[in-house]
């Protein structure tokens, strides 16, 4: 009998080797699933590029376009700049006096929105000064959309806020929330991520994420040849700005002929290295394709530990990705989700109570950071942690440069 | 009192009892056998499939660098199977990591001269976070999942408000090369890292700590706590070593990923249950009492070749979570099977039925002066 | 031999706290955070008692109360369910995918909902009973069984709730939400069911000891199964309930909430045993409300989000530290007027 429990074990360690030997079957159980899906050798979990959920041609198109497009306003303040499109009349919520704004935070669970935060609340403190705010209540929603739907209840009935201020966890998950925000007749202006109604009085975002998409992948692509592969590390799925992202840039591989495969990394720097050491360990590897730049640092020492060449590589204008490329001058691009975005709801709350028209839907600029312009944003952010964004766009704000050097949180 | 065997008995003497039974082959395979035993062999076998899946990897110089990136979770689980294997849970592994990593990223700096006040005040912070951990469990009485909880939200609440959510930066270089460089020059591989390094040592003082008093006090308290009290254990004492230990390891761990990951908050995240999935694929029983330390590390191996594998395979990373949820009920199954009968040798290798019971010796009359028994009312 | 007289030892009534069992002194400690928190909160200028507040801190015990109340359950018959989290995406996933937007499909979609949760809780049943495992192993590993499914079908929202279900979210009767009430309608069938039904009872002997019950002629398969049923068809619920807050099911809402862990604290908070066989959910709602006042109020006070986490943190350790050593939840005697009856619990 011990016999049989004896070569049964090795018998199922063996089933288990075989099983996870068999890939081509669980792909195939993706594939199933999307009608429209792409036949080949796609190893790739669900659907991808152009026949991804997340892409849209329309919004591609769109951002294409307004990667281009003139900006309103002056290129010193660029979280003031914005498209020109349809305006909203605020007449109605003319109004003097201080106000008090109620922001609904999604989360400060990353440097990007820890990065943003601060200067939000440096941004208040000139707003505070000027008698424009009066204050500013926050509720943290920890990455939580029930939390963030129970936050933006509260500030409805007991928050007394003159202006709801939301920077929404999920798109779809906080539409019934928002609504009803905008329902209660007091101005709303959502941020960063948004929501599926426009109710709002303004949608303040960058540009958006097939325009990062786009901006990464040609620069690839105008680096690397036909048939080079480049490994896409993808921070988390679901998100739609960051799905946005990576839907553009495998459209744009695929129909360059890029080899492209992409992970989530969960932006653990342990778990980068691996990946990339494993991918290293199957073949070359001409190119890094990043939707966020945490961990960019990890990814470009697994090159180096790997004796490898550099790779061509897009990060972000997180301070870690900026030193280490200009350390290893490797051929790369920062792209930037204009972290500045931060300061812009505060100052378009001072425009609605002035009566000034402000745009329906705010696109402000979104200008990668080239190999050029790299040194100079160096420089100006010097003394700064490595979890800090070089476009934070603060640099004129009360408490600089010590409160992002120091990084105190409010 | 007279006695059976005194003057008048044969100068018999019996056999001494044989330390071991059978031979050390039979030993061996009797212990492949077992599941501490039998997560070897799956790491073998695991070894195997990926070489075959992709041949360089059998290279002597890329298994070695194999080893020491998996060196982390390898010294993680030999921690927790010191807490697991006393019928305990360590869930704040993953927090103490991170930090120690924040901490060697925002002490150190560049500052070369600091490395080593920082690494003692690391280690001292690893020691108070296990006795806070044990003594809350033992003397407090709080079970230790509660414990290890709490103490994994506080502390990685308190990392992340201290720097404000993202550290500093790295460290320097020569910190960082106790986790990215090692002993050069070595024949064959070229370059020995020193997380290898690190983790034989530390499985060899493992091994060693196991054969102590310690170690066979620790699996009794595992076992049977009461019994082991009773016994003269102090219960208290031998559990709160064990999460020293067990934080200590992370403290290592963490160590080696400043270098091996840089400094982010997030290196080390769900260490925890790795390090829990790769006791039990070790044969542990959770509730404690049985396992072998080497096994551990054989799990955490074991563990970082199946997503190897997966990798090399082309398996969809989001497929991964799934087969290791499969491999883990599996492998505890097995191993609660293989306790629960016995560490029974199969047949085949079980040696035939060479030694009769030793001969009773005669009885021996009492002495011919009978009044002196005892026990008479 | 003699017998002499032994005289009953001088009894001494204990003082009121010490006689107090675990569940008690969880409502006492809820008191004693509500007390402590009206007080801060209005150092920040507002009234714990207004009806966005009292609103704010009830709908937080919603959720989580529905995944605390299976998760009493499997835990006092000894096992753990770790793969709630998992449980509740797939639930609103199922739920909004049936559903799809039409009122007519409500009801299937509610039922197909909680019809895959209950086989998942199936699952993880003959997991712990069939092959012997461990539920911390099992529920995990279920649990991740699960997330690869849904990581590689679903990315993104799916499906959609109609209107009419989205109001269950939302709908409040003054200051207290539908959903809470659902939820303490539920508590109250758990307690009657462990109280009162043969399931129940056998449920605390299991729990109590698998080896004694199994010679006492309970089937001890039974129980460990029905539990997990139950916690999954509850965490279902909480699925259900995301999903008509968040208007659209979603794979990863579950993860976001903590669910696991904080479900099996609020558990132990109550007073259950972790070992099993002692505890009751009248208990967790009080420490699943605890969790819900002193979120409500650190929010209240706008305290940092990682500060918030070193106090929830340290609550928990202290607040079981506590009673750890009490005594464990009264349950009523079943025959009170046997001259020999003892009422367990009593202190030491």
């Amino acid at each position: 009998m011990a016999t049989r429990k004896y070569l049964s074990a090795l018998a199922a360690a063996l089933a288990f080797v075989v099983l996870t030997a068999c890939g081509s079957t669980d792909d195939s159980a993706t594939v199933e699933e999307d009608s429209s899906s792409q036949s080949g050798t796609d190893q790739k979990e669900g659907e991808s590029g152009a026949d991804s959920k997340w892409f849209d041609q329309a919004t591609y198109d769109e951002q294409d376009e307004q990667r281009d497009a003139t900006f309103e306003g002056d290129p010193e303040k660029p979280y003031l700049q914005y498209i020109d499109s349809e305006m909203r009349d605020t007449a109605k919520f003319k109004s003097s006096g201080a106000k008090k704004a109620c922001f609904a935070n999604a989360s400060i669970s990353n440097p990007w929105r820890q990065t943003g935060w601060i200067t939000m609340n440096q941004q208040l403190k000139v707003l505070q000064q000027q008698k424009v705010i009066s204050e500013m209540e926050t509720r943290d929603a920890k990455d939580d959309d029930n939390t963030q739907i129970a936050d933006i209840d509260y500030f409805i009935k007991e928050g007394k806020c003159d202006i709801f201020i939301i920077s929404p966890n999920s798109t779809a998950a906080m539409t019934p929330a928002v609504q009803r925000a905008c329902d209660t007749g007091k101005p709303v202006v959502v941020f960063d991520r948004g929501v599926e109604t426009d109710c709002a009085t303004s949608y303040i975002h960058p540009i958006g994420g097939f325009a990062w998409g786009i901006d990464t992948a040609d620069f690839l692509v105008g680096n690397l040849e036909k048939g080079d592969k480049v490994v896409a590390l993808r921070i988390l799925p679901g998100v739609d700005v960051l799905e946005n992202r990576w839907a553009a840039a495998d459209k744009i591989f695929e129909e360059e002929g890029i080899e492209a495969v992409d992970y989530f990394t969960g932006a653990d720097p342990a778990e980068i290295k691996k990946i990339i050491s494993d991918e290293l360990a199957k073949g070359d590897v001409q190119g890094i394709w990043m939707d966020a730049g945490d961990g960019a640092v990890a990814a470009i020492e697994a090159f180096e530990d790997a004796g490898a060449d550099l790779p061509v590589m897009t990060g972000e204008d997180e301070m870690s990705f900026l030193r280490k490329w200009e350390e290893t001058k490797l051929t790369g691009l920062a792209p930037v989700y204009s972290n500045f975005q931060w300061r812009t709801p505060l100052l378009a709350a001072q425009k609605i109570f002035a009566g000034e028209e402000v745009p329906a839907e705010w696109v402000l600029p979104q200008v990668p950071i080239t190999e050029e312009e790299r040194s100079e944003f160096l420089g100006a952010n010097e003394g700064m942690p490595d979890g800090h964004y070089a476009k934070f766009g603060g640099e004129d704000l009360p408490g600089y440069p010590e409160v992002w050097q120091k990084r105190q949180m409010p | 009192m007279s006695g059976i065997g005194t003057a008048d008995a044969p100068a018999t003497r019996r056999d001494a009892l044989p330390e071991h039974h059978g031979s050390i082959t039979r030993r061996f395979l009797g212990g492949l056998v077992t599941p501490g035993g039998a997560v070897f062999v799956l790491a073998l076998v695991l070894f195997a499939a990926v070489v075959a899946s992709n041949p360089a990897f059998g290279e002597p110089d890329r298994m070695v660098r194999f080893l020491a990136r998996s060196a982390p979770i390898a010294i993680i689980a030999m921690g927790q199977y010191f807490v697991i294997v006393a019928g305990e849970f360590d869930l704040s592994m993953g927090a103490v990591i991170a930090t120690q990593v924040v901490m060697a990223g925002n002490l150190i700096g560049q500052d070369d001269s600091r490395i080593l006040p920082v690494l003692v005040a690391m280690l001292a912070v690893g020691v108070l976070v296990g006795l806070l951990n044990g003594m809350a469990t033992t003397l407090l009485g709080v079970p230790s999942f509660i414990v290890t909880l709490g103490m994994m939200l506080a502390l990685s609440g308190l990392v992340f408000y201290l720097t404000g959510g993202a550290a500093t930066g790295n460290p320097t270089d020569n910190f960082r090369s106790i986790g990215r460089s090692g002993v050069e020059d070595v024949p064959v591989i070229d370059l020995l890292p020193y997380p290898l390094v690190i983790l034989v040592v530390l499985a060899v003082f493992a091994v060693w700590l196991m054969r102590r008093p310690y170690g066979r006090t620790l699996i009794a308290t595992g076992d049977n706590p009461s019994s082991a009290a009773v016994s003269g254990a102090t219960v208290w004492w031998v559990k709160t070593r064990a999460f020293i230990l067990s934080s200590m390891s992370s403290t290592v761990a963490g160590i080696i990923l400043v270098g091996q990951a840089g400094v982010h908050p997030s290196v080390g995240q769900g260490y925890e249950f790795i390090a829990i999935t790769a006791v039990v694929l070790g044969g542990v029983v959770l509730g404690g009492g049985r396992g072998w330390v080497l096994s551990a590390a054989a799990g955490a191996i074991a563990l970082d070749l199946l997503f190897t594998l997966l990798n090399f395979r082309e398996v969809p990373s989001t497929w991964r979570d799934t087969v290791q949820g499969v491999i883990i009920i599996a492998a505890v199954a097995l191993s609660g099977r293989a306790w629960r009968s016995g560490n029974k040798l199969p047949r085949m290798l079980r040696r035939p039925e060479a030694d009769p019971e030793p001969p009773i010796p005669p009885a021996v009359p009492p002495p011919a002066t009978g009044s002196q028994s005892a026990g008479t009312p | 031999m003699s017998t002499s007289t032994v005289s009953p030892p001088t009894q001494r009534r204990a003082p009121v706290v010490r006689r107090l069992d675990t569940t008690q002194l969880v409502y006492v400690a809820l008191l004693a955070v509500i007390v402590v928190g009206t007080v801060l909160t209005a150092m920040s200028g507002r009234s714990f008692f207004s009806s966005g507040n009292i609103a704010s801190v009830l709908t937080l015990t919603s959720t989580l109360g529905f995944v605390a109340i299976g998760q009493t359950l499997v835990i006092l018959v000894g096992s753990l369910d770790l793969s709630v989290p998992y449980v509740i995406s797939l639930a609103s996933i199922v739920g909004g995918g049936v559903m799809n937007g039409e009122e007519s499909m409500i009801v299937p979609g509610v039922l197909a909902a909680l019809g895959v949760c209950a086989v998942v809780g199936l699952a993880n049943g003959l997991v712990v009973t069939g092959l012997g495992v461990h539920g911390f192993i099992a529920t995990l590993g279920m649990g991740l069984i699960i997330s690869g499914y849904l990581a590689s079908n679903y990315q993104g929202n799916y499906g959609s709730a109609p209107r009419s279900f989205q109001l269950v979210g939302i709908t409040l009767f003054g200051p207290v939400p539908l959903s809470t009430l659902i939820m303490l309608g539920c508590a109250g069938v758990g307690v009657l069911m462990l109280n009162r039904t043969r399931l129940g009872h056998h449920i605390y002997a299991v729990g109590g000891g698998r080896e004694v019950s199994r010679m006492s002629g309970v089937r001890t398969h039974t129980p460990v199964v029905a539990a997990h049923v139950l916690c999954s068809v509850l965490a279902g619920m909480a699925g259900l309930l995301l999903l008509s807050r968040t208007s659209v099911g979603s794979p990863t809402i579950g993860n976001q909430g903590g669910y696991d862990l904080m479900s099996i604290a609020a558990v132990v908070l109550g007073g259950t045993l972790l070992a099993g066989g002692r505890g009751s959910i009248v208990g967790t709602i009080g420490g699943v409300a605890i969790f819900a006042v002193i979120d409500n109020v650190m929010s209240v006070m706008e305290i940092n989000s990682f500060l918030q986490d070193v106090v929830r943190g340290l609550v928990i350790v202290i607040a079981v530290a506590v009673y750890a050593r009490r005594a464990i939840p009264r349950r009523a005697t079943r025959f009170p007027d046997r001259a020999t009856a003892v009422t367990i619990g009593d202190t030491p």
